[in-house]
C-alpha cells in the first residue's frame, strides 16, 4: 500500500522486536468470535489515476460551466489563486489544532489575525477562531445568549434562513428553549410590531439575519432597541459576508453569528464552511470555541497561545461552554487570505460590484415579474414573483445551462411562485440578459396557455 | 546538554510581523474586471446602512501576503515535516490525491441548492461513501450531516433521545468512562443528560461489576470510546453491551479510535446501536490547524428512522434525490448536507486504500504503538500493562521524581525534531504520556524517536534543567499562558486606539 513506509522485512523485525509471532498476536484482545475473517466488501484498491477518472467522471455527472444565479447562504464568489498556493503548505494542512504554541506559532498568528480582522469588519470587540458554520454559530449563539442572560425564551426572525432555523429548533428542543417566530413584513424584513409583542423580559435572545434570507437589510437600531428594553440580547447572523463591504455592520448586536464562506470558501455542495462568532469584550468567558490570545515568553518576546480554554470542554466536560472541539481552522486561514488580499479598499469596491449587478438584474428581471420587497434596501440577493411557475422557469433555464433563482415554494408558500435570486461580482450581464429573454419566452408560453384556455372558456 | 539530537538542526527562518503592521494606504493585492452593468451609488441606495469606513482592515499587496504566510507556515510543526504523536488525534499522512480530487472543478463549485438532476455526481459520492462507511462500522444506516466528532457526538445522542422518546421514555442519564474525552460529558449535557462517571478497573477498561451495579433504566446509553483513550481494546465489550440492552439501553460508540479497527472488526458485530467516526482522524482528511472535520454517525435500523434530514435516497426512476419529509427525524443539525470537501477526501482515501489496504494500516497502526511501547517499556512507566492496540499511554511518574512531569518531555521532544505527544491525557493517568504513532511512520523514524524519548529520560535524571528549559531551539521559549489568560489580548489595536 503506497502510504505505508515500511518493509515486510521492517515488520518483521519489529513483531520480533516485540515479541510477536505474528500481527495477529496484536489483535488478540479482541475476543475471537468477532473478528473479522474476511475481506471489507469495500472497492478494491485504485491506482491515483483511477481515483482522479473516478472523481472528474462523478464532476462531469454534476453541473459544469453553467452560470448560476443561486446564493441563498453560499455564494459563488471569485477565488484569488494565492489562497489555494497558500493553504497547500503542510505546515497549515497537516498541523493540528496549536496545542503546543512553541511549534505552532504560525497557526496562532494567523488565527488572531483573522480574530482581529472579523472584528473591524463586525464592529465588534472579540472573535473567536472559527466555528463549524454559519447555521451552528447562530444555535451556539443563541444558547450563548441563555446563558448571558439567565432567561430561556428565544425569538427568531421568520426571515432568518430556513435552515438556520431548523438547526437552531434541533439544539433548542433540548434545553428548554422555547422558540417563537416573527414573522416578515411586506417589506421582507422582520415585522417590528410582531417582534414588540414576542419579546418580553422571558426573552434571552432576539435572533435575525440581515442581509437576511430575501437579501433586505433589517434596521438594526430598532430590532436592538426592542430586544435591549426588554432585557433581551440581539444576535445578529450574517451568511454574505461580502455585504460587510458597504453595508453597516449591527453594531448594536449583542453578538453575531457569522458565516464566512463568501471570504474564499469554495461552494462544496453545501461545506466546509467558516462559521465564527463575534460579540462584546465583556461576554468573552460565555463564547463558545477556540480563542487565540497575544502573551509573551520567557524572554518577553511577543507570542500567541490559545486561551481561556477553561470555557472548554476539555477542561469543563459537562460544564463547558459547548462541546465544540474541532473548529475550521483551515477554512478560517482561506478567509483570512481573502481578507488580506482585498483588505479595506478592494472589499468595497467588490461589494459595490455585488450591488451594482443585482440592481441590473431585479431590473431586468422585474420586467417580466414582480421583485418583492422593494421598500428595503438589500443587497446581491432580491426575490422575483412570476406568473409562471418557478420550477418551471428553473427547467427552461437548465437547457441553456443557466440555473435560476431558489424557488421559495418549500420555504415561504404564501410567496406562490417566488424564487430568491442572487448576482455576484461574477454575475455576467449576458448572464443576465440571457436569463431574462427566458423568462420572458415562458411568461409568453404562460400567457399563450392563458389565452388559449379563455378562448376554450368562451 | 551531552546527547547529539540527530533528527533535526537548527537554522535560520524569517522573522515577520502582524500583516496590520505592514500595511499602508494605497497598497492593493486586487483588480476587478471592468464593471459591465451601471455603476450603482451605495450611499444611495442603502441609505443609513451604507458603510462608511472598514477600519483597520489591511492594505498589502500579494508579495507580502504569500511572504507572510509562507514565513507564518514555517513556524508550524506538521506531519510532513515528521512524527507527530498526538495521542487520541490519529495524525496520518494526508494524501495529497484527496486535496486534487476535492478540487475538480463540477466538485469544488458544486451549489448545495442546484437542482438534484445535475448533482448526481455529488450525490453519487455521498452514496458511495455511506455505503463504504456502513460496511466498514458494520452498522445498518448513516447520516454524514455532523460537521465533526462532537457534533456527531450530539447527533448521535440525540437519536438515542428520540429513540427512547418513541418508547415512551426519553431516559434521564448518560454513562461516560472517567477516561473519556471532554466532548463526551460535554456533549451529554447539550442534549440534557445528566453525566454519571463510569469508573475503570485496574486493567483500565470499564469496571463490569460497577456498570451492572450502575445501569438501571434510567440509562439512556453508555458513552464508550473503543478502543478506550488508553489504547485498550474493552475485552468485555460483549458484556457491557448486554448489560446495556437488559435494561432498554443503547451502547454509543465514540469512533475517534475507530483506526484501530477498521478491517479487524466491525463495531455493528459487537453490539454497538450508533456510533461517529472522525473522517479527519481515520479517514485521512487533514486537520488543517484546527479543522475542517467531520462526523458521519452511523446506526443500527432501530435508530434510522430518527436521522437528520435530509437523507439521501435512491428514487423509482434510478436517480438519487434527498428526502425531506421524515416525521420521526431529530431534524436538521446543519445548514445544507455536511462538509462535502471531507467526503471526498475520505472516499478517496478509501478507494487507495481498498480492503487489503485498510485492513494493513490498521495492523501497521497497532504494530508502530507496541513497536514504541516495547522501546520505553522501563525508561518510562507504563501505569497499565494491559496490551494496547492503537496507541500506548505511559506516566511521568519516574521522572517526577526529579521535578520532570509529562509536560516537560513534551517541550524537550520539541527540541528532538518531535511534535509532543498528547499531555495529561487520559485523566485517570496522572502525568499522561499519550504516544500514538499512526501507521504512517516507517521504522527508522520510530527509532529516532524513541531515542529521543530515552535521551530525555536520561537528562530528567542527570540533567533536569535542560528539560525543565525547554524547549531551547524554537522561535519562542514557552509562552506566558497565565498572562493570556487573566489579562486577555484577543486582537490587534493600532497604537493610537491602546
Amino acid at each position: 500500500m503506497r502510504y505505508l513506509p515500511k518493509s515486510p522485512a521492517d515488520r518483521k523485525e519489529m513483531l520480533k522486536a516485540i515479541g510477536a509471532r505474528s500481527v495477529d498476536d496484536l489483535f488478540a484482545p479482541i475476543p475471537a468470535e468477532y473478528r473479522l475473517n474476511r475481506d471489507l466488501k469495500i472497492p478494491r484498491q485504485m491506482a491515483e489515476s483511477e481515483i482522479i477518472d473516478f472523481f472528474r467522471q462523478r464532476s462531469r455527472e454534476n453541473a459544469e460551466g453553467y452560470a448560476s444565479f443561486l446564493g441563498a447562504g453560499a455564494y459563488a464568489h471569485y477565488r484569488p489563486v494565492i489562497i489555494d498556493s497558500l493553504i497547500s503548505r503542510g505546515e497549515f494542512l497537516t498541523a493540528y489544532t496549536p496545542y503546543q504554541a512553541e511549534i505552532s506559532q504560525g497557526t496562532l498568528q494567523s488565527i488572531f489575525e483573522f480574530q482581529t480582522m472579523i472584528c473591524e469588519l463586525t464592529g465588534m470587540e472579540v472573535a473567536n477562531a472559527s466555528m463549524y458554520d454559519g447555521s451552528t454559530a447562530a444555535a451556539e449563539a443563541v444558547m450563548m445568549a441563555v446563558r448571558l442572560t439567565g432567561k430561556r425564551s428565544v425569538v427568531v426572525a421568520r426571515s432568518l434562513h430556513p435552515e438556520y432555523r431548523e438547526v437552531l429548533a434541533t439544539y433548542a428542543t433540548h434545553q428548554g428553549m422555547p422558540l417563537s417566530i416573527a414573522n416578515f413584513s411586506a417589506e421582507g424584513r422582520v415585522n417590528h410590531g410582531e417582534l414588540e409583542s414576542l419579546v418580553s423580559d422571558q426573552t434571552a435572545a432576539v435572533l435575525i439575519q440581515s442581509p437576511n434570507f430575501f437579501g433586505t437589510i433589517e434596521d438594526i437600531a430598532a430590532i436592538a432597541e426592542i430586544a435591549h428594553k426588554n432585557g433581551a440580547l440581539l444576535v445578529v447572523s450574517i451568511a454574505e459576508a461580502v455585504s460587510l463591504g458597504i453595508v453597516e455592520p449591527p453594531r448594536e448586536a449583542d453578538i453575531i453569528a457569522m458565516e464566512a464562506q463568501s471570504f474564499g470558501v469554495p461552494l462544496g455542495f453545501g461545506g466546509p464552511y467558516c462559521g465564527v462568532i463575534a460579540t462584546r469584550e465583556k461576554f468573552v468567558r460565555q463564547m463558545p470555541g477556540r480563542l487565540v490570545g497575544q502573551t509573551v515568553d520567557r524572554q518577553g518576546k511577543r507570542g500567541f497561545v490559545l486561551t481561556l480554554a477553561t470555557r472548554e470542554q476539555h477542561i469543563r466536560r459537562e460544564k463547558a461552554t459547548s462541546n465544540i472541539c474541532t473548529n475550521q481552522a483551515l477554512v478560517a486561514l482561506m478567509v483570512n487570505i481573502f481578507m488580506n488580499v482585498y483588505g479595506k479598499v478592494g472589499l468595497q469596491e467588490l461589494a459595490k460590484q455585488n450591488l451594482a449587478k443585482a440592481v441590473y438584474a431585479a431590473q431586468k428581471l422585474g420586467n417580466h415579474g414582480k421583485v418583492l420587497f422593494a421598500g428595503a434596501p438589500r443587497f446581491n440577493e432580491f426575490v422575483l414573483q412570476t406568473e409562471e411557475d418557478s420550477y418551471a422557469i428553473n427547467n427552461r433555464l437548465l437547457g441553456r445551462k443557466v440555473i435560476g433563482g431558489l424557488p421559495l415554494k418549500k420555504f415561504y408558500p404564501e410567496l406562490g411562485n417566488a424564487a430568491l435570486w442572487c448576482c455576484t461580482e461574477l454575475t455576467t450581464r449576458s448572464g443576465i440578459d440571457t436569463a431574462a429573454g427566458l423568462i420572458a419566452e415562458s411568461e409568453g408560453i404562460v400567457r399563450s396557455a392563458k389565452e388559449e384556455a379563455e378562448e376554450v372558456a368562451r | 546538554m551531552k546527547n547529539t539530537i540527530t533528527k533535526a538542526t537548527r537554522h535560520v527562518n524569517q522573522n515577520e510581523g502582524l500583516i496590520f503592521e505592514k500595511s499602508s494606504p494605497g497598497k492593493a493585492a486586487w483588480k476587478l474586471p471592468p464593471l459591465d452593468v451601471p455603476e450603482v451609488d451605495p450611499a444611495k441606495l442603502l441609505g443609513a446602512s451604507a458603510r462608511k469606513d472598514l477600519g483597520n482592515m489591511p492594505e498589502v499587496s500579494e508579495i507580502e501576503i504569500i511572504r507572510h504566510f509562507t514565513r507564518l507556515s514555517t513556524w508550524n510543526y506538521a506531519i510532513d515535516l515528521g512524527m507527530y504523536p498526538l495521542g487520541s488525534c490519529t495524525m496520518k499522512y494526508n494524501p495529497r490525491v484527496n486535496e486534487a480530487v476535492a478540487r475538480v472543478e463540477g466538485i469544488a463549485n458544486g451549489h448545495p441548492y442546484q437542482p438534484e438532476k445535475i448533482s448526481q455526481g455529488a450525490l453519487g459520492i455521498l452514496k458511495t461513501l455511506s455505503e463504504c462507511l456502513i460496511e466498514i462500522t458494520g452498522m445498518d444506516a448513516i447520516t454524514l450531516q455532523p460537521a465533526a466528532g462532537a457534533h456527531g457526538e450530539m447527533t448521535g445522542l440525540l437519536l438515542v433521545r428520540a429513540y427512547h422518546h418513541s418508547k415512551g421514555r426519553p431516559r434521564k442519564k448518560v454513562l461516560i468512562p472517567d477516561s473519556a474525552h471532554g466532548t463526551n460529558p460535554a456533549t451529554a449535557a447539550m442534549v440534557d443528560y445528566a453525566v454519571e462517571n463510569l469508573k475503570s478497573d485496574s486493567r483500565g477498561m470499564v469496571d463490569v461489576a460497577a456498570l451492572e451495579a450502575q445501569m438501571n433504566e434510567d440509562v439512556a446509553a453508555l458513552m464508550l470510546t473503543n478502543p478506550n483513550t488508553l489504547g485498550v481494546f474493552e475485552q468485555q465489550i460483549h458484556k457491557i453491551a448486554d448489560i446495556l440492552h437488559a435494561k432498554g439501553g443503547l451502547l454509543y460508540m465514540d469512533g475517534a479510535n475507530m483506526n484501530a479497527l477498521v478491517g479487524k472488526v466491525r463495531p455493528g458485530d459487537f453490539g454497538v446501536d450508533v456510533m461517529h467516526l472522525n473522517l479527519h482522524k481515520t479517514f485521512s482528511t487533514p486537520h488543517g490547524g484546527g479543522g475542517p472535520g467531520s462526523g458521519p454517525v452511523a446506526v443500527k435500523k432501530i435508530l434510522e428512522p430518527f436521522l437528520p434530514k435530509p437523507v439521501l435516497i435512491t428514487k423509482p426512476d434510478g436517480t438519487l434525490g434527498f428526502e425531506y419529509d421524515r416525521p420521526q427525524s431529530v431534524g436538521r443539525v446543519r445548514a445544507f448536507y455536511g462538509n462535502f470537501g471531507m467526503f471526498v477526501r475520505a472516499l478517496a482515501y478509501i478507494q487507495a486504500n481498498g480492503p487489503d489496504g485498510l485492513r494493513q494500516t490498521t495492523e501497521d497502526a497497532v504494530l508502530n504503538a507496541n513497536y514504541i511501547r516495547k522501546g520505553l517499556e522501563g525508561t518510562y512507566d507504563l501505569p497499565y500493562p494491559t496490551p494496547s492496540m492503537h496507541e500506548v499511554v505511559f506516566s511521568d511518574r519516574l521522572q517526577a521524581k526529579k521535578g520532570v512531569r509529562t509536560m516537560d518531555i513534551a517541550k524537550r521532544l520539541i527540541d528532538y525534531g518531535f511534535h509532543p505527544y498528547t499531555t495529561a491525557f487520559p485523566l485517570i493517568v496522572p502525568g499522561a504520556l499519550m504516544i500514538e504513532p499512526t501507521e504512517s511512520e516507517s521504522k527508522e523514524e520510530m527509532d529516532l524517536f524513541i531515542e529521543a524519548m530515552k535521551a530525555i529520560a536520561a537528562e530528567a535524571q542527570e540533567e533536569p534543567q535542560t528539560v525543565l528549559d525547554a524547549p531551547h531551539s524554537t522561535r519562542v521559549s514557552r509562552l506566558d499562558e497565565t498572562a493570556a489568560a487573566r489579562k486577555p489580548i484577543l486582537r490587534w489595536k493600532p497604537s493610537s486606539e491602546k
